[in-house]
């Protein structure tokens, strides 16, 4: 049964939250973007504030009411919280000819994720199977995971980079979630509340909050229809990784290595994306020894690096291997797509490459 | 632990302007152990000790410019086992390479009341182009942490660690907000080496390019993304006329620009 929440009274799910000792995470604005970082209270929220985005384009707009979440997703994916871009593992160190390994602690502050779109939870759900469910389970990961509280928020406008009505993602969230909340402007400012975890019904009951009305879910539902009537973007799914594979020697992966900058933008921002790179430091004395594990990316020459040299030399097969991966091989490999729809690598590409509009074209030269 | 059981250190200068020698002076914290874990031999901008080779590990700062110092640099090589040269000067010619793109002739007889005295190569060349050497350190300054790094390197006979990607990833590891992106801001970290930790992008100005072309740089693209955000052609070959102009890729870059701009001048006249 959904729940009422006006929204005056947001700041009393923050403050149930930190009582039951969670640090909050979520949207606020930050040269010039929505990014996701600690939140104190609601006034950190980005209230009023909209995205517009479009290929290699983002800007920050004022709407014309008070809106908490009236935007979509920005630069950081909350990846960043399970699989942050850089942490140590462990240090080792060297006296009296005696080696002594230190493995960095396990987090152990929970957190709760506030404003967590559709698309991000079937990320986080991707990245579950990945790093949680593969032989060999990340054990940062995990503890984090296993501390998080999940927030939703149901989008009732998308951007024009959106296009998980393609990946089946989006708007309105299903799964994963502890709580999922509407917003709704009309016909007054309330979240529609809904819990969907034994944690979130437990949160819900302590709030001892009003049913919705049959009209305020009305309103949540047409909103999430909004966003979907908004999305333009389009990847249609059949017949995609037979393309994909069929389209290995295509000469449009020349015209896209024309344009692609193999800068790895893409890989940072996509919130699905898991590789990881080790990196082994010393201390001049050789006495002290760290090892960090830092974001890679298949744009990367040294991604592919074997005795002899790169495997994968050009940008062509990196662009390949990445559009191949993300939306074919994924599905063989962890019985997912590795694509969510959220847009990012769309607009934080500095050359504005449309993984859409590629795919597109390898589907147009097929029918020709 | 007397000095000869450790490796030898030498720094050698050639035309430049000290900056990266003063980033391992400015090791505050690391300088200590820098001098416990090498002799420091020859480091006339440290110190008045001046031993013969041969070295360990020379580190070299600075390009070569004058008949004397092409000379010079043969005999640093020989006294040298590992010859690291750091910084733009060095590795790519640096600032005073824009000569190569013009007659240093008609310069110095601007500049200079008596052009007879001057003694000097027509171009501005990297260490590389004259010896072999063992290592190239990026930067403009170099990034202290990473010189350190390569020393630490060399000390415990490991590959150092200075990756080869974009200025984009340390932009995002650092979670940054893309100024190419949000503010519109012409930027050439996505075709610049990493080193620096993305500084101007996190002052929200563009990269200036301080270290050099990373690998696989397409640089025509992010040629055309400035002209889409409107950048001049002139802007735009200044972009990649800079520290590191005479680098291959950056070079060819800007001679395609400057030929758009002027398709039938002989780029050798100032
Ligand atoms: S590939 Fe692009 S659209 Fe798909 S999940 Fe990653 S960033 Fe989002
Ligand atoms: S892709 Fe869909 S779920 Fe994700 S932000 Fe856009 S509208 Fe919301
Ligand atoms: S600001 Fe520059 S360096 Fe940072 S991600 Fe954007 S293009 Fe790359």
């Amino acid at each position: 049964m959904p729940y009422r929440l006006d929204a005056s009274s947001l700041q009393t799910l923050f403050e149930n939250l930190k009582a039951r000792g969670y640090d909050l995470l979520g949207p606020q604005r930050k040269d010039q973007a929505i990014v996701y970082d600690t939140l104190e209270s609601v006034e950190d929220l980005p209230q009023g504030w909209t995205d517009e985005q479009e290929a290699g384009h983002y800007k920050l707009k004022r709407r014309d009411d008070d809106a908490y979440f009236g935007y979509v997703v920005g630069p950081r994916s909350w990846k960043r919280v399970f699989l942050p871009p850089r942490k140590r593992l462990w240090t080792a160190t060297q006296k009296d000819g005696q080696l002594s390994l230190e493995e960095e602690p396990l987090p152990s502050q929970p957190i709760a994720l506030i404003g967590v779109r559709s698309c991000e939870i079937h990320a986080i759900a991707i990245q579950d199977r990945v790093l949680l469910e593969g032989p060999h389970p990340d054990p940062y990961y995990a503890a984090m995971r296993a501390q998080s509280f999940i927030v939703a928020v149901n989008c009732t406008q998308s951007a024009a980079t959106c296009f998980c009505t393609s990946m089946d993602t989006g708007p309105g969230a299903t799964f994963g979630f502890d709580l999922a909340m509407t917003e709704i402007m009309e016909p007054e400012h309330i979240f529609v509340l809904e819990a969907g975890s034994p944690k979130g019904r437990e949160l819900l009951a302590d709030m001892d909050l009003e049913n919705a009305t049959d009209l305020q879910q009305a309103h949540a539902k047409a909103g999430i229809e909004q966003a979907r009537q908004q999305i333009k973007r389009e990847l249609p799914q059949d017949g995609l990784k037979d393309l994909l594979y069929q389209s290995f020697e295509h000469t449009h992966w020349d015209d896209i290595a024309s344009r692609c900058l193999s800068c790895a933008n893409c890989t940072m921002v996509c919130p699905t994306c898991f590789c990881t790179e080790m990196e082994d430091v010393t201390d001049l004395t050789g006495d002290h020894a760290e090892r960090w594990q830092r974001w890679d990316s298949c744009f990367h020459e040294s991604f592919t690096h074997v005795h002899g040299g790169s495997v994968r030399q050009s940008t062509r097969s990196r662009y390949r291997q990445w559009l191949t991966h993300k939306l074919a091989s994924w599905l063989d490999q962890f019985g997912t797509t590795g694509c969510v729809g959220c847009g990012r690598c769309i607009t934080w590409c500095p050359a504005g490459i449309d993984l859409t509009a590629e795919v597109k074209a390898f589907r147009d030269s097929e029918r020709k | 632990m007397s000095d000869t059981h450790k490796p030898k250190l030498a720094v050698w200068k050639f035309a430049s302007c000290d900056g990266c020698q003063l980033s391992l002076l400015d090791c505050e914290d690391e300088l200590l152990a820098v001098a416990g874990a090498v002799d420091i031999a020859y480091f006339p901008e440290a110190t008045r000790r001046m031993d013969g080779g041969p070295y360990d590990l020379s580190l070299v700062e600075g390009s070569i410019t004058t008949p004397h110092d092409a000379e010079r640099i043969q005999a640093i090589r020989k006294v040298s086992k590992t010859l690291v040269t750091i910084g733009a000067c060095a590795t790519s010619g640096g600032i005073q390479a824009l000569r190569n793109f013009r007659d240093v002739k008609a310069f110095t007889s601007l500049v200079y009341a008596h052009p007879a005295y001057i003694d000097t190569l027509a171009q501005s060349t990297p260490i590389a182009e004259h010896v072999k050497v063992d290592f190239e350190l990026r930067g403009c300054p170099i990034n202290k942490a990473q010189l350190v790094e390569v020393i630490s390197a060399f000390l415990n006979q490991r590959k150092p660690l200075v990756p080869h990607h974009s200025v984009c990833v340390e932009c995002k590891l650092k979670e940054q907000v893309c100024v190419m992106v949000a503010h519109q801001t012409p930027c050439l970290g996505p075709v610049t080496q990493a080193g620096c930790g993305a500084l101007c992008p996190g002052f929200a100005r563009g990269c200036y390019g301080c270290f050099g072309p990373k690998e696989s740089p397409n640089t025509s693209s992010i040629a055309q993304q400035w002209r889409e955000m409107g950048a001049s052609e002139q802007q735009i070959l200044q972009a990649f006329r800079g520290i590191n102009g005479y680098s291959e890729a950056f070079r060819v870059e800007s001679e395609r620009i400057e030929k758009r701009l002027h398709p039938s001048d002989d780029p050798k006249t100032p």
